[in-house]
C-alpha cells in the first residue's frame, strides 16, 4: 500500500475508527456514558457547533476561510431572541436573516473586492460582534417564554433533541449538494484549482458567494439554537466558535487547502471534539484525576496537533519528492 | 494577490494608487486635526501619554506578526502566548525562594518569561517550517492550549501584585516618557533596520514574495520561517509582560485576549501586503496608530465602544482594499 494511498484511508475512516473507540471506551469506563442524558445532551449541545462547522467545511473546501462564524452566532442568537417576542417563525428568521447577511456581506467582500478570505472575515467578526453588542445593549436577552420559542432548544422529535435533529438534516442535506450536484462539485474545483475552474468556464464567482452565504445561514441558524437552549440572545458568546470549528474541519480529514473533503467526516471531527470533551468531564467525575477546563484546552490543542502531524506526514512527503 | 486595472493609464494621476501609498498616513493627520478642532483636551500630553500606552503593546506585537506576514504566515497564537508569559513572570517573582532578593527574581522572570514566549514561538516555526504546515492551523494548536497552559500554570487564579522593581516596565517614567513607550520604539527602530537594510530583511521578503524562488536562489527559508515566528513569540513575550505590570495584576483568561486580530488589523492597515513579499514595521506603526485614534476619537465624542467595532472593521476592509489597488 503506498503512501498516497494510505493517506486518503487515513483521512476518510481514521477520524471514524477515533470517534468508535472514543465512544467505547467511555462506554467501557464509565457507567452512565450511554444513558439516554448524557448521549441527548452531548448530541444537543454539540448541534450548534455542527451546524458551523458544515458551513466552514464547503468554505474551505473552496480554499477560503471564514473567521467570522462564531460573532454571526452570537448576533443571530440576540436578533432572534428579540424576535422570538412575534413568535416562533419570525424568530427563527430573523436569526438566519442576519446570518444571511452577514455571509453575503462576506461573499461579496471576496468575489467583487478580491479581499483576502481570511482579511474579509475578520472584518465581519468585529462588525458582527460590535452589531450584536449595540443591538443588545451590551447584555443578554431574554427570549420569550409564551411563543414556545425555547420549544426549538428542548424539544424533541420522538427521541431526537430537535437542535440534533435540525443538524443532521443539514448535514444531509450538505452531503447530497456536494456529491451530487453541480454546485457541489464545482466547489471542489474550486479549491483544486481556481484560475483552472475559471477558464473551464465554471461559475467561480457565483459558487463562492453562495459558499459564504451558506456559512452565514447556518452561523445564523447556530444563533437561533443558542438562543434557545440558553434561554436569551448571548452578544459575547460565539467567541472561539470559528476556531473550534476550523479544529473539527481538519479533524475530521478535510485539507485546509481546499480542493477536497468530505461532509460526513466533518460531523465526525464535531462529534470527537465533543465527546473528547465529555469524556474528560467523566473522567473528573471518577476523580483518578483532575482535569479543570485550563487541561481540557490543552488537551484539545495536542489533539490538534497530533492530527494535523499525523496529516502532514502522510499527505506532504510524497509531494515533496515530485517537485 | 494582483489585480489587473487593464483599463487604467500608467501615465496620470492615479488617485486609487495615491491613496493606497498614503491613505492611511492622510487618514492619521486628518484624525489629529479634526481632533484638536473638536475633541477637549485632545493637544495634551496626558492624552498623548493615554493613546501611547494603550497602543504599545498592540504595536510591540504587531511588529512581530508583521515579519511573520512578510513571510507570507499568519501567526494566531500571539495573545496565548502574551497570557503564557504574563502567568510565568508573577510565579517566579512572587515565589519566596527570592525573598530578600526582588532584584534577582525580577530579573529571572524576565528573562524566563521572555524565552518561554520565544520557544513559543519556536515551536510555531519548527511547524511550519519543518512539516509545511498551513500557518493559520500551525498556530491555532497555541492559541488553544497556550492559553490552557496559562490557566493551568495558575489554577486560573488572578496573581495580584505590587513589586515596583517589576512595574517599572509598565509604570516608569525616564526623560518623563513611560518605558514602555521607548520599549515600543525601539523595538521598532530596530525591526525595521532588519527589514530594510539587512540581509535577513531581505531573505524574510523574499520568502514572502516567492518561497520557491528564495530557495532556489539558496535562501535559508526554512531558517528564516523559525526566525519569524521566534522573534514574533519574543515580542508577545514582552507584550505580556507589561500588560501585566500596567494592571498589576495578571489574569491567564484576559492578558492578550483578542490581541491577534488587533496586531493583524494593525499590519493590514499599514499596508504590508497580506500575502507576503512586501512589508513596512513604519506603516504598522501608523496603522496602530490609525486604529488606535479612531477609537479614541469616537469614544471622546460620545460614541459607544460596540460601534467603535464595526467602524474599525470598515476601516480595515478599505485599508485592504485600497492597497490591492498598487500597482507595486
Amino acid at each position: 500500500m503506498n503512501r498516497a494511498h494510505l493517506a486518503r484511508l487515513v483521512g476518510t475512516y481514521g477520524v471514524l475508527i477515533a470517534l468508535v473507540a472514543l465512544i467505547l471506551f467511555g462506554w467501557l469506563r464509565y457507567e452512565n456514558f450511554l444513558s439516554p442524558f448524557n448521549v441527548t445532551t452531548v448530541v444537543r449541545y454539540n448541534s450548534m457547533f455542527a451546524l458551523v462547522a458544515l458551513g466552514m467545511c464547503f468554505v474551505i473546501m473552496t480554499g477560503g476561510i471564514d473567521l467570522s462564524v462564531g460573532s454571526t452566532a452570537a448576533l443571530g442568537s440576540v436578533a432572534a431572541a428579540l424576535s422570538s417576542h412575534f413568535g416562533i417563525i419570525p424568530g427563527i428568521a430573523a436569526g438566519i436573516g442576519v446570518g444571511v447577511l452577514v455571509g453575503a456581506i462576506n461573499g461579496l467582500l471576496v468575489t467583487r473586492a478580491n479581499i483576502m478570505p481570511f482579511v474579509a472575515t475578520l472584518c465581519t467578526l468585529l462588525a458582527a460582534s460590535g452589531s450584536a453588542l449595540l443591538l443588545s445593549g451590551q447584555t443578554s436577552v431574554p427570549v420569550s417564554s409564551t411563543s414556545g420559542f425555547i420549544s426549538i432548544g428542548t424539544g424533541a422529535l420522538w427521541i431526537v433533541p430537535i437542535p440534533t435533529a435540525v443538524a443532521l438534516i443539514a448535514y444531509a442535506l450538505g452531503s447530497l449538494v456536494l456529491n451530487y450536484t453541480a454546485t457541489g462539485r464545482t466547489v471542489l474545483a474550486i479549491g483544486g484549482n481556481e484560475d483552472a475552474s475559471r477558464l473551464m468556464g465554471l461559475p467561480v464567482a457565483r459558487v463562492i458567494f453562495l459558499v459564504y452565504l451558506t456559512s452565514g445561514a447556518l452561523a445564523g441558524l447556530a444563533g437561533v439554537l443558542l438562543a434557545a437552549l440558553g434561554y436569551a440572545g448571548q452578544p459575547t458568546e460565539g467567541v472561539g466558535w470559528e476556531l473550534f470549528a476550523i479544529a473539527a474541519v481538519v479533524v475530521g480529514g478535510t485539507l485546509l487547502t481546499g480542493g477536497s473533503g468530505s461532509v460526513i467526516t466533518t460531523l465526525a471531527g464535531v462529534l470527537l471534539l465533543g465527546i473528547l470533551f465529555n469524556v474528560l468531564n467523566f473522567e473528573n467525575g471518577e476523580g483518578w484525576i483532575t482535569l479543570s477546563a485550563a487541561w481540557q484546552s490543552v488537551v484539545r490543542g495536542l489533539f490538534l496537533l497530533a492530527v494535523i502531524l499525523l496529516q502532514a506526514s502522510l499527505t506532504r512527503s510524497p509531494q515533496k519528492k515530485k517537485v | 494577490m494582483t489585480v489587473n486595472a487593464p483599463g487604467r493609464r500608467l501615465d496620470s494621476f492615479d488617485v486609487l494608487e495615491f491613496l493606497a501609498r498614503y491613505g492611511t498616513l492622510i487618514a492619521l493627520g486628518l484624525l489629529i486635526v479634526f481632533n484638536i478642532v473638536f475633541t477637549r483636551n485632545f493637544a495634551t500630553l496626558q492624552t498623548l501619554n493615554v493613546n501611547l500606552t494603550q497602543v504599545c503593546t498592540i504595536v510591540i506585537v504587531a511588529t512581530g506578526m508583521t515579519l511573520v506576514i512578510a513571510t507570507g504566515g499568519i501567526d494566531l497564537s500571539v495573545g496565548s502566548i502574551m497570557a503564557i508569559s504574563g502567568a510565568l513572570a508573577p510565579l517566579i517573582f512572587l515565589s519566596p525562594v527570592f525573598g530578600d532578593n526582588i532584584a534577582l527574581g525580577v530579573a529571572i522572570a524576565m528573562v524566563a518569561a521572555i524565552s518561554a514566549a520565544t520557544l513559543c514561538g519556536l515551536f510555531n516555526g519548527w511547524l511550519v517550517a519543518q512539516f509545511r504546515i498551513q500557518p493559520i492551523v500551525a498556530t491555532l494548536v497555541l492559541f488553544i492550549a497556550g492559553r490552557g497552559i496559562a490557566q493551568a500554570m495558575t489554577n486560573s487564579n488572578l496573581q495580584v501584585f505590587r513589586v515596583p522593581e517589576f512595574q517599572w516596565i509598565g509604570l516608569g517614567r525616564p526623560f518623563g516618557l513611560p518605558v514602555q513607550v521607548l520599549l515600543m520604539v525601539t523595538l521598532v527602530v530596530v525591526t525595521a533596520w532588519l527589514l530594510r537594510r539587512s540581509r535577513f530583511g531581505r531573505s524574510v521578503l523574499a520568502t514572502g514574495g516567492n518561497e520557491r524562488a528564495a530557495e532556489l536562489a539558496g535562501i535559508a527559508v526554512k531558517r528564516t520561517k523559525l526566525a519569524v515566528y521566534a522573534i514574533s513569540g519574543f515580542c508577545a513575550g514582552i507584550a505580556g509582560l507589561v500588560v501585566i505590570a500596567i494592571n498589576s495584576a495578571s489574569d491567564a483568561n484576559l492578558v492578550g485576549l483578542g490581541m491577534e486580530l488587533d496586531a493583524i488589523a494593525a499590519v493590514a492597515v499599514g499596508g504590508t501586503l497580506l500575502v507576503g513579499g512586501r512589508a513596512t514595521i513604519m506603516g504598522t506603526l501608523t496603522g496602530a496608530l490609525t486604529i488606535q485614534l479612531v477609537r479614541y476619537t469616537l469614544l471622546a465624542n460620545g460614541v459607544p465602544d460596540a460601534a467603535a467595532m464595526i467602524v474599525k472593521a470598515a476601516i480595515i476592509a478599505v485599508a485592504v482594499w485600497l492597497q490591492q489597488q498598487r500597482r507595486v
